[in-house]
């Protein structure tokens, strides 16, 4: 498959117009920049129609102007009646056959890469890693089965692996969209559970967005996938597992925080590796490189979202005032403090336009 | 007679007359102001979305609000805009076409008109009790069966009753154009805006039940307590996804086939040339009118159906772009060594061709199903559907109204102003939807209420607000056209193009039983066949005789007006049974109005000989 592609990218006209898309957009959020298999996959698979509905529009856009300068009607030629042609079989058969054969061109590259992307035939082997994905109105939590962890808006994946993710919904349909690495799939409810994969190429913070309006904040739904190293990863692991939801943290401030979270918040929250809750999997919080999604991770917006979520986030579940803005201070500490592997934290974020 | 009654009584008498109406002329007048206003409603719901988009992190309108401005955005332009002005055309034009004296079922026409109005009000009623709905357009559940308030609920009900008009006047025009047609008229002599109406009309009788099963499952679930949509007892949020597409993606043939039609008489008229290829443009419209049921699930290749049915459903989508393709040739080998004259109807149709080009190409890249998981609900989307509907149908609609205005009004529209109309419209059409292609790649996807700084959407979304407001500046150029043409222009004669088909043969606006003898057809363009052996105008096919003609009636209105208060109370009915008064209120007069219908004799009323010859006397006819 990549071979055969691989010829297409010869054509100078092909690699012009890479060049020029991928000019387009932040890296690690651009579909036209890919640092994954699928992505990859999908801008060349791009490429190949862009080529080919170019030269379809050269050829038409030379005829039209060709036509439209040289039959205007000129000063005088009122009266002239053109001669009344009926139609042209041999052309009309040519330009029947040849985009037919030029759709034919494009057909089976889609068809392949279809194919390809929808391949799940290693998903059952020992090595092989599933990632249970489960879209919420407005965060998303990531379950790790086999390895046992469970954490929300931020996904570690190892780069250079195929990771499988079963994407399924809690209440609405969302959609699952990372495009630097892989495409999107949709996350129904019910029985209707689709799989995809993600294969990084590079370590890399990669930026996520819900593809599927899902109410007033669907563009506040945004995830992160820290890819890293494998061996990284299995750092990772290991810190995750080894998480202590119990452990007490180090100033009285944030001791006062835990207790407050215990008693209010664990209802719907959790920390380590119990199961999707009401609301989000809080483990690792400190790390995290936006809080819900979308904003700064300082404390001073965390007090503000635990005051009044809604303000943030509009039509989101988590109920306003379930604690004072002093109570949300010290539950604040408590969060930030939630440092459970600082894995990943050593990978700059390229989000910039430079 | 009616229109001798309208200038006789004054404003009172020419209200009752348009709403007493059975006259295709008059309810193509009728959805043409119809249409306008939501075009106009659609068009401000879009400016107030650019607005929000203008810049990141804008506050400009709240979440929840602005999902309700998309929905109704897409539900008004599609549904009460675009619709309606289609059906104001073939109103018009069709049966003049054909050599009718009106469509098939008059009081049927009425009917389908009253019911798209009374449907479309009920939709925009919403925004006054409480917010109107906020799902999308496309209204997937569950988001749909769960949206809180009465939106949704506005939404199901408004579209059921407008969507039931549509439906009466696509069979109307179907057993019209079948039934109908002057002698010599034969199917392969149809001018392309009949054959296009006809196949149309053929798509939205098969496509509209589609949508009327979903939104009665839809009505059952949220005003009934139903779960055919709920996963928790069992039911299954795709099959709303099914029904809604497998309407909805023959509905986008339904807006953009009647344009196909218009533009194609259109470069054979200015061009002074028959069209090349009739018919291979007959099958070609054909041919997408029935693939267009064949490729609904393109617009779910996300949902997880699997890599063949995406597959399939991705080849027989691009099988779509042959019989396309074959009528862009068509059209630029029609204007091939004719004599092309640029009037504004010519401008606008001339750049429909690469706008609509461009919108069918990306429509080719979103076919390959597995790009289709970048491409899919991102901008990408955004920007090629409204190439397609408004480089295609938007402006298709400005060319027919250019062109057939001066048959339905009598004038033709101010031809510098139409042109001064155009210009900012097509460059700010491409400033607002061409960058959208590229905001969509570069990671943003659709119906986003905000997008956030330092992503690199600024300078796209900018560009794209400006172009918005250009077409906007374009959008009141031609409503002043409209006003400054009944002002000042002077009337016309009935063939101001030098025209060749059947419309043109008679006085503009034509008398009110369009043909005093239903001409002879003696070949495709009638009127040019005429032209070229030196004839003034067609041949008679019948001697001159008394002409039968429906009678107008009120009823219509008052069975579409029974069925709107019935929609309100089968909404409010879920917060306070009483309610359910006015749903039976309501469907007593609908029904009590088709009672009527039933029992009382209708036979209509004749125009006796004598009242032809005075008219023809006074120039009819010629």
């Amino acid at each position: 498959m990549r071979g055969w592609m691989g010829k297409f990218r010869t054509l100078a006209l092909f690699g012009a117009l890479t060049l020029i898309l991928s000019g387009c957009g932040v890296d690690n959020l651009s579909a036209l920049k890919p640092k994954g298999y699928g992505a990859e996959l999908l801008l060349d698979l791009m490429m190949i129609s862009i080529a080919i509905m170019i030269f379809v529009f050269v050829i038409v856009m030379a005829i039209y102007a060709f036509v439209l300068i040289r039959y205007r009607q000129k000063k005088g030629q009122e009266h002239v009646i053109p001669k009344q042609t009926e139609g042209n079989k041999a052309l009309e058969v040519i330009w029947t056959v040849i985009p037919i054969i030029l759709l034919l061109v494009l057909a089976v590259p889609t068809v392949q890469a279809t194919f390809d992307l929808a391949d799940q035939s290693s998903q059952e082997d020992e090595s092989a890693m599933t990632i249970e994905v489960t879209g919420n109105q407005y965060w998303w939590h990531f379950n790790y089965p086999k390895e046992e962890i469970a954490i929300s808006q931020e996904m570690y994946i190892p780069t250079g692996e195929r990771v499988y993710l079963n994407l399924k919904s809690s209440d609405v349909i969302h959609s699952f969209w990372l495009p630097s690495i892989a495409g999107k799939m949709d996350t129904n409810p019910g029985e209707n559970m689709n799989t995809m994969y993600l294969e990084a190429y590079e370590e890399g913070v990669y930026w996520g967005h819900c593809a599927e309006l899902c109410g007033p904040s669907h563009s506040l739904m945004d995830f992160r996938v820290v890819a890293v190293s494998p061996d990284k990863f299995e750092q990772w692991k290991e810190d995750m597992q080894n998480v202590d939801p119990e452990a007490t943290p180090e100033t009285t401030q944030a001791q006062e925080g835990q207790e407050l979270f215990n008693n209010n918040c664990m209802s719907c929250h959790a920390i380590g590796g119990s199961s999707a809750g009401v609301g989000p999997n809080l483990t690792n919080f400190g790390n995290r490189e936006k809080l819900a999604g979308i904003m700064e991770p300082s404390k001073e917006n965390l007090v503000d979202w635990i005051v009044n979520p809604d303000e943030f986030k509009p039509g989101n579940n988590m109920p306003a005032n379930i604690v004072g803005e002093e109570e949300a201070s010290k539950i604040a500490d408590y969060l930030l403090q939630l440092k459970h592997s600082d894995v990943g934290n050593d990978i700059p974020t390229k989000n910039t336009d430079k | 007679m009616s229109t001798t009654a309208a200038q006789k009584g004054g404003l009172g008498a020419a209200i009752w007359d348009y709403l007493t109406t059975v006259d295709h002329k008059k309810i193509a007048h009728l959805y043409l102001v119809a249409g306008g206003l939501f075009f106009l409603i659609g068009g401000l719901e879009a400016m107030l979305i650019r607005i929000q988009l203008m810049k990141p992190d804008n506050n400009f309108l709240a979440a929840g609000l602005y999902n309700e401005m998309i929905t109704m955005h897409g539900t008004t332009m599609i549904f009460l805009a675009a619709m309606p002005l289609i059906f104001a055309l073939m109103n018009a034009v069709v049966p003049l076409q054909i050599g009718a004296r009106d469509v098939a079922f008059p009081f049927l026409n009425s009917l389908g008109f009253w019911l798209f109005l009374f449907g479309g009000l009920m939709l925009n009623v919403s925004w006054f009790t409480g917010g109107a709905p906020d799902a999308g357009w496309t209204n997937y559940a569950p988001l749909s069966t769960t949206s809180p308030g009465h939106g949704v609920d506005y939404y199901v009900m408004g579209l059921q009753i407008s969507g039931a008009g549509t439906l009466i006047g696509g069979i109307n025009f179907l057993v019209t154009i079948v039934n109908m047609r002057a002698p010599g008229m034969t199917y392969m002599r149809m001018p392309l805006f009949t054959w296009s109406t006809f196949v149309t009309s053929t798509l939205i009788l098969f496509a509209f039940p589609a949508l009327t099963v979903g939104l009665f499952l839809m009505m059952f679930d949220r005003m009934f307590g139903a779960a055919f949509f709920d996963v928790a007892k069992g039911g299954n949020v795709i099959i709303w996804e099914h029904l809604f597409w497998i309407f909805g993606h023959p509905e986008v043939y339904i807006l953009i086939l009647p344009l196909f039609g218009a533009f194609s008489d259109i470069f054979s008229t200015f061009s002074k040339k028959r069209l090349f290829g009739y018919s291979a443009m007959v099958f070609a419209t054909v041919l997408i009118g029935f693939l267009g049921f064949m490729v609904w699930a393109h617009h779910m290749f996300t949902v997880g159906m699997g890599p063949i049915a995406n597959s399939i459903f991705a080849v027989a989508t691009m099988a779509i772009a042959v019989p396309t393709g074959i009528k862009i040739f068509n059209w630029l080998f029609t204007m091939w060594g004719g004599q092309i004259r640029m009037t504004s109807a010519m401008l606008w149709s001339v750049a429909f061709i690469p706008s609509f080009t461009i919108g069918g190409m990306t429509g080719v890249m979103l076919a390959a199903a597995a790009a289709d998981f970048q491409y899919h609900d991102t901008y990408f989307v955004v920007g090629h559907f409204h190439y397609v509907i408004v480089g295609g149908v938007v402006f298709g609609i400005f060319a027919a109204l250019h062109y057939w205005w001066p048959k339905m009004f009598g004038k033709v529209l101010n031809e510098k102003l139409g042109k001064l109309a155009f210009w900012p419209f097509f460059i700010g059409f491409h400033l607002t939807f061409f960058i959208q292609h590229f905001l969509g790649l570069m990671g943003m996807p659709r119906r986003y209420w905000v997008f956030l700084e330092g992503q690199g959407l600024e300078a796209g979304n900018m560009i794209s607000t400006i172009g918005a407001f250009l077409m906007a500046i374009g959008s009141v150029i031609f409503l002043i056209n409209v006003v400054y043409t009944a002002v000042k222009e002077k009337k016309v004669s009935g063939d101001p193009w030098d025209g060749r088909t059947l419309e043109w043969t008679m006085p503009s606006p034509p008398p009110h039983y369009n043909f005093v003898q239903t001409p002879l057809v003696r070949g495709l363009d009638p009127l040019w066949v005429e032209k070229t052996e030196g004839k003034e105008g067609m041949t008679p096919a019948e001697p001159l005789g008394d002409i039968h003609m429906p009678n107008a009636s009120i009823l219509p209105f008052t069975m579409s007006l029974g069925l709107f208060i019935a929609g309100f109370g089968f909404i409010y009915q879920t917060d306070d049974k009483t309610w359910l008064v006015a749903a039976v209120v309501g469907m007593a007069i609908t029904l009590g109005s088709m009672l009527i219908r039933s029992l009382k004799d209708d036979l209509g009323h004749h125009i006796h000989k004598e009242e032809l010859e005075e008219d023809i006397k006074k120039g009819v006819g010629k």
